[in-house]
């Protein structure tokens, strides 16, 4: 505490003090400042902020106190020279500021135009008008006339400064002694007892709490949890999705994807130089009705008639989506069919030109459901109360195109935000030819839907650009301040 | 999807009523295509007509056309029903013949033609025209590899007998559309070469040691397919009499695709819906007969499947009402009660199985007023899968003891992997991809600390010490395998500052394995436990580096799981790090319970 806090209680001892720029001229605003606030914290002093306006001239004003306005001293020029001043020469004489000098004094009618030369407009010397309101401003710090006084500051020949001072009465805990108050309790106190006698100081409660420093899950993470909790609650198995390089057969073939469909063009879909291809599926019998379904029909389809070549089955691939995984799981429980459910949240690569909704890879959220006798009614009843979980409560279905699935829906969900419909996801019943060739049985029927694990992330977190979610550009900052997920926080 | 611009005057007009753009949109919705775009929602520049850009599924291809839009949502909307067409043969010295000669079987095999007479266009119906075959030539015929189409005017053919023939490219000589030069094989190929629109055919035919060529009966050249036609015949809006070649390497597409063109053109002949039919002569190949074929196909449904799998109750006339919708003509067989007798029209080629006519009844009904029921009778139970178990244990413990969580891409450069990490590739672990678009995506990763070094090298100005991890996987090759890789999970972690902190990683080990129950062990002693030991690694900084081993129980022999040290400082500077670093990086699958 400064020695001017006890100069400024002991002044407060006497009477309380009106204006503190009177009643310590020469302290420096801040210092007054910076006494008054550390008593008034202690509830010493009470002081009230006065501010007053207070202008001054320029240095452009200075000069015009010293030595007379630009209009005067072009006045006293046009006097001097008999003949006249050359308007030409006005600015060799007076320099930079004749031009101004020129313009008021033609304004005020000092001077006038004669030709090429300026004459005096009026015969008795004029007063200098700025010269005397620049001098008034230099001694009070105002000038009553306030359009003169704005007119002076458009002309930049005075500026306005603020001047802060105080109002200081006494507070409820004055005393001449300041005393020292302590910041924090500490293990000290408890152990000497000094806590009962300290007085402390009062706690900033606006202040912000220290950075906790903890660690962090990415926030797709976060949403991928939240996405496996429905699927745990609704009775989903996780499918072994860790296996990104796919064989043709897996990735298309089994899924009923033509050979010359345009996903499986080198545009999208990244094909492996190194491995090259892949082995024969062990299932024989199973790689012969894929064969077949393609080629000439099976099944109860007259498939899609093309000469189905196995060098395109065994090209390898990296997985353009995680239902090459669920295509394999199919095939498996073929084996011992019966009601299932399965799900899946993992990596999926296109072969797409990066921007800021696509990138190379993404996350695919997947699930599928096998039973007897599934009704298209049930996919439609699954899915609304699937996104109710997520927030979505309003969902329609829109016909759709998917090579393995028929019917295929888009799911498409009403954001409140947007005031649209907007699309949510994909589903369909996997085509029957497709889980004969399998060998599951005929009235075993196979839901099938998916989604995006970006999209629904970037529409949560308000991400406009997906490489700000995922891959090494992403913040630390971002992940490390990220909320926690609540889909019951309304997401679409 | 193929996206199909129509006039939206037009449109509306054919379908008898005005639309605002929000019921015109909810109509797509129901059927199955989108209201992409309604160009009279944006400014137009002056003269243009408002159309309505509509994405289209895309194995819909009688739908690439607003002919195609037109039909099938008036017979949706049971405005109207779906077309009869009708095959009139021409009088016998007029019927176009097509001679396929052998020597096609090199380079397009198959052929197909189609005449349709007096027609009379005007200018919008002419455009749709061209742009159907541009549609079709770009989705269903693969950019012309499958098949390609041209079209001519009749009255410029000499003849009525039409040759296929492959001939030698130098030998090839004709004007092409819109061209006045008369240029060879090679000359066409110089010649559009560079050209937008054409030059990314030229590859389809460029190195055969013939290209095929459509002659009239005085050899002037009609076409060679795929790339261009002859100016020759070119069509007009003047044009009445077409004659359509179809070349192409797919049999069954071929027969689509004519099908479809004279499917959605017919309409404009004297008499609406007939074809002339031509006569193909290919005694080669067995594929002499006469084109188009625009039989309907004759399948049968199952009432009871398409009730069950819908969910409904509906007689079999009434499944047939909603199949009418669909252009799809149903009746309940003669023979069985369950049974539709349904007659497939040459538009729909994308009806392969009784699903697919079991979707159209679900359509037409609505799928939106379909009863939602829930799949509750059966029993399963939600599991994590093993292996993603382990690794939110990890996860967890690593982000309770304050690392950032990062998420970086599987795919990198191969320097990335390799070089910048003071590595070899011996040829045998990482996979390489065939056809990046980018160096960024040559390889798939075979180690974590390229991706959490590029994360660290952007969030350089984040405040020090930057601590963050990654459970994810890394794949390797095997050639035991079907697939012929594997995933492999792994745990890995940087720290980054200006102190190297490998103590730090090294207490993030000893923190895993402690709550992974997997005890600290002296590596003389032959109990379960982990050690590590100085390892000689050119990522990491000499004498600073180590690796990490796991003995799973007494009496096993010790694996190596993974490693950890201060990074090279080459390494930093390869991916421009200012800071020192340590990383750990270990195999999470060690850690599965067997």
């Amino acid at each position: 505490m400064s020695d001017f806090a006890l100069t400024v209680l002991a002044t407060l001892n006497k009477g309380p003090v009106t204006d503190s720029r009177e009643t310590f001229p020469g302290i420096d605003s801040q210092v007054v400042q910076g006494a008054v606030t550390s008593l008034a914290a202690r509830n010493m002093v009470t002081f009230k902020q006065i501010e007053k306006e207070l202008w001054a001239p320029t240095a452009e004003g200075e000069d015009i106190i010293a030595n007379g306005s630009h209009e005067i001293r072009l006045y006293d020029e046009v006097i001097k020279s008999l003949e006249g001043l050359k308007i030409a020469d006005v600015a060799k004489v007076l320099g930079p500021s004749g031009k101004v000098g020129q313009q008021r004094a033609f304004k005020n009618g000092w001077v006038k135009k004669d030709g090429d030369k300026l004459v005096k407009g009026v015969d008795e010397a004029p007063v200098d008008v700025t010269k005397d309101q620049l001098t008034t401003i230099k001694s009070t710090g105002t000038l009553d006339d306030a359009k003169e006084l704005n007119e002076l500051k458009k002309r930049k020949l005075v500026t306005k400064t603020k001047l802060v001072s105080y109002s200081i009465e006494k507070g409820p805990e004055f005393a001449l002694e300041i005393k020292k108050l302590d910041t924090d309790l500490t293990i000290e106190m408890l152990q000497s007892g000094t806590w009962k006698t300290s007085e402390f100081k009062p706690y900033n409660f606006s202040a912000e709490g220290i950075n906790t420093n903890g660690g962090a899950f990415h926030p797709l993470n976060k949403v991928r949890e939240e996405f496996r909790q429905i699927f745990f609650s609704m009775g989903f198995t996780e499918m072994p999705t860790n296996q990104y390089v796919e064989s043709g057969f897996w990735n298309f073939d089994t899924l009923y994807v033509p050979q010359q469909h345009p996903a499986r063009d080198l545009q999208d879909t990244f094909y492996l130089k190194d491995p090259v291809k892949a082995l024969e599926p062990e299932d024989k019998t199973y790689w012969s009705h894929v064969r077949k379904v393609h080629e000439e029909g099976e099944f109860g389809s007259i498939g899609y008639r093309y000469p189905w070549k196995p060098e395109e089955a065994t090209k390898l691939v990296l997985r353009t989506h995680t239902t090459s995984v669920s295509a394999a799981m199919l095939h498996k429980l073929a084996k011992n069919p019966g009601p299932a459910r399965y799900f899946s949240i993992d990596k999926v690569f296109r072969n797409e030109a990066v921007d800021a909704t696509h990138l190379a890879e993404f996350h695919q959220v997947e699930g599928v459901i096998a039973d007897y006798n599934l009704t298209l009614g049930d996919l439609i009843g699954f899915m609304e109360r699937y996104f109710s979980k997520m927030g979505v409560n309003q969902i329609r279905f829109k016909p759709a195109y998917n090579p393995y699935t028929e019917p295929s829906m888009e799911i498409f969900g009403y954001h409140e935000g947007l005031g649209k419909w907007v699309e949510v996801g994909n589903s369909g019943m996997f085509r029957p030819e497709m889980l004969e060739s399998m060998g599951l049985p005929k009235d075993l029927r196979v839901h099938g839907f998916g989604l995006s694990l970006e999209r629904p992330t970037m529409i949560k977190y308000a991400v406009s650009n997906i490489r700000e979610l995922l891959g090494h550009k992403v913040s630390l900052d971002f992940i490390e301040n990220n909320p926690a997920v609540r889909f019951e926080e309304a997401l679409v | 999807m193929p996206t199909i611009a129509v006039d939206k005057e037009d449109l509306y007009k054919s379908l008898g009523r005005e639309y605002t753009t929000e019921e015109f949109d909810e109509l797509c919705f129901e059927f199955g295509i989108e209201l992409d775009e309604d160009t009279s929602q944006s400014d137009l520049p002056a003269g243009e007509r408002p159309q309505l850009k509509i994405e289209i599924p895309a194995n819909r291809y009688d739908m690439l056309c607003f002919e195609g839009i037109s039909k099938a949502l008036n017979v949706f909307l049971s405005r109207e029903k779906a077309p009869n067409f009708k095959l009139v043969e021409a009088p016998k010295e007029k019927q176009i013949t097509i001679v396929v000669d052998p020597s096609t079987e090199k380079v397009r095999p198959y052929v197909a033609g189609a005449v349709l007479r007096g027609v009379h266009f005007n200018q919008r119906s002419y455009d749709s025209f061209i742009s159907l075959q541009e549609k079709l030539h770009a989705n269903i015929c693969r950019n012309r590899s499958l098949v390609a189409i041209g079209t001519h005017d009749l009255s410029k053919i000499k003849g009525s007998k039409i040759s296929y023939t492959g001939v030698v490219p130098e030998k090839v000589k004709f004007a092409p559309l819109n061209q006045t030069k008369v240029m060879t094989g090679p000359e066409l190929m110089e010649f559009y070469e560079k050209d937008r629109n054409i030059g990314k055919y030229l590859h389809l035919i460029r190195d055969s040691d013939v290209y095929p060529i459509f002659y009239d009966e005085e050899e002037n050249v009609l076409s060679m397919p795929p790339i261009i036609n002859s100016n020759k015949t070119k069509i007009s809006l003047e044009t009445n009499d077409i004659f359509i070649d179809l070349s192409g390497t797919d049999k069954t597409k071929i027969e689509v695709v004519v099908n479809q063109i004279v499917a959605m053109f017919s309409r404009y002949s004297s008499t609406p819906f007939t074809i002339e039919p031509v006569k193909i002569i290919s005694e080669h190949n067995n594929l002499s007969r006469t084109c188009p074929n625009i039989s309907p196909r004759k399948t049968t449904a199952e009432v009871d499947y398409i009730n069950s799998v819908l969910g409904l109750k509906l007689s079999p006339q009434e499944i047939c009402d909603l199949l009418s919708k669909m252009m799809l003509e149903a009746t309940p067989s003669a023979n069985s009660s369950n049974l539709l007798d349904v007659t497939i029209p040459i538009t729909r080629s994308d009806i392969l199985h009784q699903c697919d006519i079991m979707e159209d009844a679900g359509i037409a009904y609505g799928f939106n007023n379909l009863n939602r029921t829930f799949p509750a009778d059966s029993f399963t139970i939600g599991e994590p899968l093993p292996i993603n178990k382990v690794s939110d244990i990890v996860r967890r413990e690593v982000a309770m003891a304050g690392w950032t969580e990062v998420m970086a891409l599987t795919l990198c450069s191969h320097d990335e992997n390799f070089a910048f990490l003071n590595r070899k590739d011996n040829g045998t672990e990482a996979v390489h991809l065939e056809n990046p678009k980018t160096a960024e995506y040559q390889v798939v990763r075979t180690s974590l600390l390229p991706g959490l070094l590029k994360t660290i090298k952007e969030n350089r100005k984040h405040s020090l010490p930057l601590k963050i991890f990654e459970v994810s996987d890394v794949v390797f090759k095997d050639t035991s395998l079907e697939r012929q890789a594997y995933n492999n999970r792994r745990f890995g972690a940087v720290y980054a500052g200006k102190t190297s902190g490998f103590e730090i990683v090294h207490g993030l080990l000893d923190r895993v394995m402690k709550m992974l129950r997997v005890p600290w062990s002296d590596e003389k002693s032959d109990e379960r436990g982990y050690w590590i030991s100085e390892l000689n690694n050119p990522t990491y900084f000499p004498g600073r580096g180590a690796s990490i081993w796991y003995q799973e129980a007494k009496g096993s022999s010790p694996r190596q799981i993974g490693t950890l040290g201060v990074l090279h400082p080459q390494v930093l500077s390869n991916f421009e790090i200012p800071y020192v670093a340590s990383s750990i990086e270990l195999d999470v699958e060690t850690f599965l319970i067997k």
